[in-house]
């Protein structure tokens, strides 16, 4: 198929075209439904989306589509909208550094066992999707919560009591705990991949142990830590559910944001010129993974 | 090898290698079983086994790659058996060359000094120099992956001779070179070896290269040491009946050591032949198919220096003839050059099989 295509135009004979013609259709056709799918559930809201946020709020709380402007970009410039910005970017960062440091060694541990251990591992980090996001949000909630085990066992250590629950600490644990398995699959299957015996090499080349991670593992691995990264970045960017059972009022994020400014504000406009900046912001994000990372994982 | 006195120092550092008794074992695994082996400063030592005797492992373990279970490995005189490798004077050209796909040329050649803390400029010299050794000079910024395989391992033997190493360890490095590149890499290597003077620990299961590239052979079975000698030696002079067998072609004659000059075959045939085994011993004559001659047919058959047989097949290889010639108790091999004044022989034709009595080893288990 890549081959037939390959060929320049002339010096292909006429039924090849075709047949790749032909096949072309043929796998269209079979790709419609999804086609479909995407374009009503996801294409088209996020038109919707494009469209309110150039749109106007009257004074009742409605939206007019007339007048068009970017008042509501404008107002992302406020210091409310920045600092909420701000914040939620830097605990997705904080998200992706801690998870990428407790995933590595362990995705290393898992690529560096026999087969049999290697799969079972691997259904150990998958366990946790078995159980409902939500459920398992709010068991966090009891754990971290006042008299929650994390608290008691402070108690009892003698470290006074300790208020996690409601705030940033919390919100980072949940979705480091959440999201972790997302950094830790990809960089599985990139380490899986690499050659060890190249590790051998680079320590007979008079590499440390170190050296050794710096010089090959880790540009070996690069792939699976921009996937990891962007996998965990994103979504952390804009968690919604995760900063609304364990977060306090005091650290809105972007998601909670935006669903005020819908359901509470009624202010739409603001609402989707925020979403779709998010958006845009994670179409980027995944363009960079797929130029940097994707082609060779 | 010789066991020397503690204090003397000096005469120690002679060996480049230095295996006192070393064993290593995977779990119940006995991959080297209890080796010692002096290799000497300068020579190109072989090991050579077949597959799974442990040659790799002894191998890694000089590299620093495996630790011994037991035992002592001097580097110089100098103990190393639990040095990591990084710390070892050695540099290993892998047998999958295992070069870094995501370095160019250079850089892969450049890695070792670099990582030893050799300075910039001095590294991008002494990394040209080496690839110009191997005469890949032009092929500096391509990526290994462009390479084709005989150019992969002139790469790795820069990237492992750069550094200067006082020992070489290559474990089967032409291993996956078609023959032509093979017999064009073995001339290079040994070249190479004469040229810098690098004692050399290559790792083969080909038996050929063994033969003609190295200074000195070890020959392992299942863990063991059998055997460390010249290619003469080993060849002529096999100490067991495995080396003689795994090293060329050769007929074993069974049977008994009758006295020191006597070795009482099989069918009851007494020939002469020296050996130092104690009377009673089970032991085979090694009679190597170029040694035997093929003679007329003798009615009484002097017994001590030859056997009677009839010709069963005739092969002709070309520049050789090989003959199966059948005893009453056993099929024995016989090669004659392709010369004209031999005589071609016929199947079934009755022949008389002699020898040299120094052409012909006793070899126990
Ligand atoms: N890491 C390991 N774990 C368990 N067993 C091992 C390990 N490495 C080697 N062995 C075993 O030790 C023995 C010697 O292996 P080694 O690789 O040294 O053989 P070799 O002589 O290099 O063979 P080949 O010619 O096939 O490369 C084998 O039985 C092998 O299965
Ligand atoms: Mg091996």
């Amino acid at each position: 198929m890549t081959q037939v295509l390959s060929h320049p135009e002339e010096v292909t004979p006429e039924f090849e075209k075709d047949a790749a013609r032909a096949q072309s259709r043929r796998g269209f056709l079979m790709a419609l439904p999804t086609f479909v799918y995407l374009g009503l559930f996801f294409v088209l809201p996020f038109l919707i989306v494009i469209v309110y946020s150039f749109a106007t709020r009257n004074r009742f709380g409605g939206t007019d589509l007339s007048g068009w402007n970017f008042e509501a970009y404008r107002k992302l410039g406020d210091s409310v909208v920045r600092d909420i910005l701000f914040r939620s970017i830097w605990l997705a960062l904080i998200t992706t550094i801690i998870c990428l440091v407790l995933a590595y060694p362990f995705a290393y541990f898992i690529a560096t066992r026999r087969p049999a251990v290697r799969n079972l591992m691997l259904v150990f980090v998958m366990i946790p999707f078995w159980s409902n996001f939500l459920v398992r949000n709010y068991a966090w909630r009891v754990l971290l919560g006042n008299d929650g085990p994390v608290s008691q066992l402070s108690e009892v250590l003698g470290l006074g009591e300790t208020r996690v629950l409601f705030t940033p600490v919390a919100v980072v644990l949940g979705l480091v705990y959440g999201f972790l398995p997302f950094m830790i699959l990809p960089l599985y299957a990139a380490i899986e991949r690499i050659d060890l015996r190249l590790m051998e090499a680079s320590r007979d080349l008079y590499a440390s142990g170190w050296q050794s991670f710096r010089r090959v593992l880790l540009p070996l691995s690069m792939p699976g830590v921009i996937a990891g990264s962007i996998l965990v970045f994103v979504p952390s960017l804009g968690a919604y559910v995760t900063p609304e059972i364990l977060g306090g009022a005091k650290t809105t994020l972007l998601g909670s944001y935006i669903v005020t400014q819908f359901l509470t504000a009624r202010n739409w406009p603001v609402g989707a010129s925020l979403s779709f900046v998010l958006m845009a912001v994670m179409l980027a994000a995944t363009l960079v993974y797929f130029r940097k990372g994707g082609r060779t994982l | 090898m010789t066991v020397r006195p503690t204090a003397d120092f000096d005469t120690a550092i002679d060996a480049a290698v230095s295996i006192g008794r070393i064993t290593k074992k995977f779990g119940d695994v006995v991959a080297v079983d209890n080796i010692s082996l002096d290799i000497v400063d300068g020579e190109f030592f072989a090991l050579l086994g077949p597959s799974g005797c442990g040659k790799t492992t002894t191998l890694r373990m000089i590299a620093g790659l495996e630790f011994p279970t037991e035992g002592s490995l001097k580097i110089f005189g100098e103990e190393v058996g639990m040095l990591p490798p990084n710390k070892r004077p050695v540099n290993t050209v892998f047998q999958n060359y295992a070069l870094f796909p995501h370095m160019s040329v250079i850089q892969n050649v450049g890695f070792g000094l670099k990582m030893n803390g050799v300075a910039k400029s001095e590294v991008a010299d002494r990394a040209a120099e080496a690839l110009e050794m191997v005469r890949l000079g032009g092929l500096a910024n391509r990526r290994p992956s462009q390479l084709s395989g005989g150019q992969q391992q002139r790469v790795a033997l820069a990237r492992a001779l750069v550094n200067r190493p006082k020992v070489l360890l290559l474990d089967e490095p032409l291993g996956a070179l078609d023959l032509k590149l093979r017999q064009e890499m073995q001339e290079e290597l040994k070249g190479l070896q004469r040229e810098l003077g690098i004692t050399f620990v290559f790792v083969t299961h080909d038996q050929e290269e063994a033969l003609t590239m190295s200074d000195r052979i070890g020959i392992m079975h299942e863990g063991k040491l059998l055997q460390v000698g010249s290619p003469e030696q080993i060849y002529e002079k096999p100490s067991n009946r495995f080396v003689a067998d795994f090293i060329g072609n050769t007929n074993l004659l069974e049977g008994t050591v009758q006295d020191a000059e006597t070795v009482c075959l099989a069918n009851g045939a007494r020939i002469s032949v020296a050996s130092d085994h104690p009377a009673g011993t089970a032991v085979a004559v090694s009679l190597r198919p170029e040694r035997a001659v093929i003679g007329k047919h003798e009615s009484s058959g002097n017994g001590q220096t030859s056997v009677n047989g009839v010709i069963r097949s005739v092969t002709y290889l070309g520049n050789a003839v090989v003959y199966q010639v059948e005893l009453d108790w056993m099929t024995l091999e016989a090669r004659e050059e392709n010369r004209t004044s031999v005589t071609r022989r016929e199947p079934g034709q009755r022949v008389s099989i002699s020898w040299n009595p120094q052409d012909v080893a006793v070899v126990a288990e």
